[in-house]
């Protein structure tokens, strides 16, 4: 059957398109976790026709297909099932097709890097804020597969916030319009929502629409240094309930600065337990300082050692890259980790925060911290050696307990991730039983022969 | 399981961390130009893996998947755990290498390019080619065209060629103009010897200008990156330590060159030689002593320059210097001393320019794919000159101009500092 199947893909969508050496199947095999399974085929279609060819005759040989773009998933979301299937990658399709100056949209194609698009945009004055930390190897089309977010999100919204239009091609290989460039329609259910965030799941997604705005034209960054952890989560609610909402607020702790701080070699102070990264911006410089400052003054009166604000672009640069490259420095301490994204309500993040150091300190396994404080989304990493039976028991013990914390809290299990493979176990308690039928049946509505992404979300 | 035999090997350091964020991917331009995962490091880094653990053979597509690395080093230098992607892929070049030697790579580097005399020998019918005015002629009736895209492209690589290597013409000893302050060694390398003897006769007479007594040994090798870049490390050594031997016994303070790949090379020898007690020492001492002509310019009271040359000009920075060897603000200080010269940067300045040594000719298609993106930006800048301080990225860069039928001169920076010195001294 597969060969077949390899033959009819083939004339199709044409022979570079479609592939199955030993070496392909292994590099698409993993995502930007340490899960792995190999595909039976991977298929690079170039236009939305295409993977509709490759979903008709997927459907026919009812053979399991897993979208994808660059595979910097954090949830195992796009990794193949163990039954294996067809790896339907996107990333040949990265053409940005209209920019609307007037109603200030974007039309792209799923495979578009996030980066190019915002880059492309800002030529023009415009912007497309959010900006997850894989912003570079990330596609605009996974984005919004994963409703991604980032630290502009606290002030600006998620990916879904931005996503006016899609192109989705369904189960049974037909092609769906959602939306369109008004900006309020509630003519029907809101597609656009539905499909955003479904991981794959509903229909693949191959163009999208967004919704761009002004890009603010100043932007103010300080680096608050605490000598306790406690006194740095307290912060962010303080800054926040002054009134002020920067664009961004992120925490890190101590191992989390010095990982980057060995990786990076930007002269940070290793000795502290905490930081805190701020961002305000805005179109008027004077109101942008205005509140930057007011940040700065609150983060000492709650016990911040020093705190420094960004003189000029490289050194806001500089803070920046730090941040996003926080969760990938962290295997220089381990050759494994295990990142999450639970969110709380902000109001908990001081309780959430003490919860994961008691967690850490009972199983014995660090568990690194930082993350989008200011949306009360957390990066608990735990670092860990795959290679060491027992320290992976202790590591699911310890994702359980983290989830638990979240949830008793108020919390999630994801704020920006996904559910993928990984989550799954720890669905049913998030939502409860009649969500997640409601779910299934939403799943089932859409994809009666389970072949889009199975294995992902649902629990077995 | 597919044990590989009792070779020198990547160890399990070089690749375990990797935990395929896939940051790598924003920076590697093959993966930029294929957008297929087998095609990036982190891909690249999972097939070295599976290979040497066993799980996959060393299969002619996994062999061809390492050979198809740039080795621009983007990867290396941002991977946040430390691995080197572009690092791993030669060494799996050397594993295949050990495995099931290639007889021409013997023929090639051990016999060919580690020997001068050979190597000018084999490259005559090029000279004679440009001496004989053929390739005028043939530029002339524009009988390129009738060649397929390839092997004009690859023609086109070839500079304005030197009527005698430069080894043959360039005395061993030159003095200082006026008081001899430094002792230094030339490090002329191959490229410069057959293709560019201009430039490097260029770099050694502003040597001589800023006080520099040059010594050029003769007996100098190839510095080994071709051979690197081919699998054989083996040999690579062997030429390490001929040039360390040669150098020492000229009896000087710096070892100068020109070619960025040589002189990351050289730097590299001290890592290439630590397993062996007796070489360990000489090549630590080797290495420090190494400088990119840039580098060394800009550390000594260098000579103002009062000509003045009129030209919007730009810099490519050459993966070797920048990455290679955090050489990047040197030439672009060395051309702002330049009166008249109306300096742009070239967007993307540090993005490999798809030469990779010999990708133009083993990987053709990549090649000219990457070569275009970095002709798009060229042009963008309006620049009627690029530098560049490679000779590997000004073959690349002429043939990409070439092909657009662009006016734009490519040239190593330090050549422009010295007809900014003639044109004083014409004053």
């Amino acid at each position: 059957m597969q060969s077949r199947l390899i033959d009819d893909l083939q004339t199709k969508i044409g022979k570079a398109g479609v592939l199955y050496t030993p070496e392909d199947l292994a590099v698409y095999s993993y995502d930007g976790t340490f899960s792995e399974t190999q595909p039976d085929i991977v298929v690079l279609p170039e236009t939305t026709e295409q993977v509709s060819q490759i979903v008709k005759l997927a459907a026919d040989a009812r053979a399991p297909i897993v979208p994808r773009g660059m595979g910097s998933g954090l949830a195992a979301g796009s990794i193949p099932i163990p039954a294996g299937g067809i790896v339907l990658c996107l990333t040949r399709m990265n053409h940005i097709l209209e920019l609307d100056t007037i109603n200030t949209t974007v039309r792209a194609e799923a495979g578009v890097i996030t980066a190019d698009l915002q880059a492309a945009v800002e030529k023009i004055g415009l912007f497309y804020p959010p900006d997850p930390s894989s912003i570079r190897h990330s596609t605009i089309g996974g984005n919004v597969a994963c409703n991604a977010g980032g630290p502009r999100c606290l002030k600006y919204g998620v990916t879904g916030d931005y996503v006016l239009g899609l192109i989705v091609v369904l189960a049974d290989g037909r092609i769906l319009k959602t939306g369109g460039k008004p900006i309020k329609d509630v003519t029907g259910y809101d597609l656009n929502g539905l499909f955003t965030g479904s991981e794959g799941t509903l229909g693949i997604v191959t163009e999208v629409l967004l919704r761009l705005i002004s890009k603010p034209r100043h932007f103010k960054t300080a680096l608050a240094e605490f000598n306790s952890l406690n006194n740095a989560s307290r912060t962010v609610n303080a800054i926040l309930a002054a009134g002020i909402v920067p664009a961004s607020l992120e925490l890190m702790d101590q191992t989390a600065i010095r990982c980057i701080e060995e990786a990076m070699h930007l002269g940070l102070n290793t000795e502290i337990e905490a930081s805190l990264i701020i961002e305000t911006d805005g179109t008027d410089e004077q109101t942008v300082i205005r509140e930057i400052d007011a940040c700065v003054n609150i983060c000492q009166e709650s016990g911040a050692g020093s705190v420094k604000i960004a003189q000029n672009e490289a050194e806001r640069n500089a803070l920046w890259k730090a941040r996003r490259s926080m969760a990938p420095s962290l295997a220089r301490n381990a050759p494994n980790k295990l990142g999450e994204d639970i969110t709380v309500p902000r109001s908990a993040i001081p309780e959430i925060v003490q919860r994961l150091r008691l967690i850490s300190d009972r199983y014995k396994l660090p568990i690194v911290i930082f993350g989008h404080a200011g949306d009360g989304n957390l990066h608990p990493n735990i670092l860990f050696d795959k290679r060491q039976p027992e320290q992976w028991v202790k590591v699911e013990q310890m994702v359980g307990e983290i989830f638990e914390a979240s949830l008793s809290l108020g919390g999630t299990l994801s704020g920006e991730h996904g559910v993928g493979v990984l989550k799954r176990p720890y669905l049913e308690r998030a939502l409860g039983q009649l969500s997640v039928e409601v779910q299934r049946n939403i799943k089932h509505a859409l994809d009666p022969l389970n072949i889009l992404n199975p294995g992902k979300i649902f629990p077995d | 399981m597919n044990v590989l035999p009792i070779i020198e090997k990547p160890g399990e350091t070089d690749y375990i961390n990797c935990i395929r964020c896939g940051l790598c991917l924003a920076v590697c331009p093959t993966y930029r130009e294929h957008l297929n995962e087998i095609a990036g490091p982190r891909g690249r880094v999972a097939l070295a893996r599976k290979s040497l653990e066993g799980e996959l053979t060393l299969s002619p597509n996994l062999v061809e998947q390492m050979n198809a690395c740039f080795a621009c080093l983007a990867c290396n230098e941002i991977c946040p755990v430390g691995i080197r992607p572009a690092e791993l892929t030669l060494s799996m070049r050397y594993v295949q290498e050990q495995i099931k030697p290639i007889g021409w790579k013997q023929t090639l580097f051990g016999g060919l390019v580690s020997n001068p005399d050979r190597m000018e020998a084999a490259t005559l019918p090029l000279r004679l080619y440009e001496r004989s005015g053929i390739r005028k002629l043939i530029y002339q009736l524009r009988l390129t065209r009738l060649l397929p895209s390839q092997v004009r492209d690859m023609e086109a690589m070839l500079p304005h060629l030197p009527q005698r290597p430069l080894r043959q013409v360039l005395p061993e000893k030159i003095d200082a103009f006026g008081q001899s302050r430094y002792r230094v060694g030339f490090f002329l390398g191959c490229a410069q010897n057959l293709l560019f003897a201009e430039e490097s006769k260029a770099t050694v007479r502003v040597l001589a200008r800023n006080g520099c007594t040059v010594i050029t040994p003769r007996e100098v090798q190839c510095c080994g990156m071709p051979a690197r870049g081919y699998g054989r490390l083996d040999l690579v050594r062997a030429q390490a330590k001929d040039n360390i031997a040669t150098f020492e016994k000229a009896d000087v303070d710096v070892v100068i060159t020109d070619c960025a790949t040589c002189g990351s090379t050289l730097k590299d020898y001290k890592a290439l030689l630590q397993e062996e007690a007796e070489w360990a020492p000489r090549a630590d001492a080797f290495s420090a002593r190494i400088r990119d002509v840039s580098e060394f310019l800009t550390e000594i009271p260098l000579e103002e320059p009062k000509g003045e040359l009129k030209a919007r000009v730009t810099y490519h920075d050459p993966c070797h210097l920048r990455r290679g060897q955090q050489i990047w603000q040197q030439p672009r200080a060395l051309l702002s001393m330049i009166d008249g010269l109306d300096f742009v940067e070239l967007p993307e300045a540090d993005w490999c320019c798809g030469s990779a040594g010999s990708q133009l000719i083993t990987h053709y298609e990549t090649s000219t794919k990457v070569m275009d993106r970095k002709l798009d930006n060229l042009v963008s800048t309006g620049a009627q000159v690029i530098a560049s301080g490679c000779p590997g990225c000004q073959m690349q860069l002429l043939t990409g101009v070439q092909r657009r039928h662009l006016d734009i001169r490519v040239v190593h920076p330090v050549t422009l500092l010295s007809e900014a010195y003639e044109a004083e001294d014409a004053k």
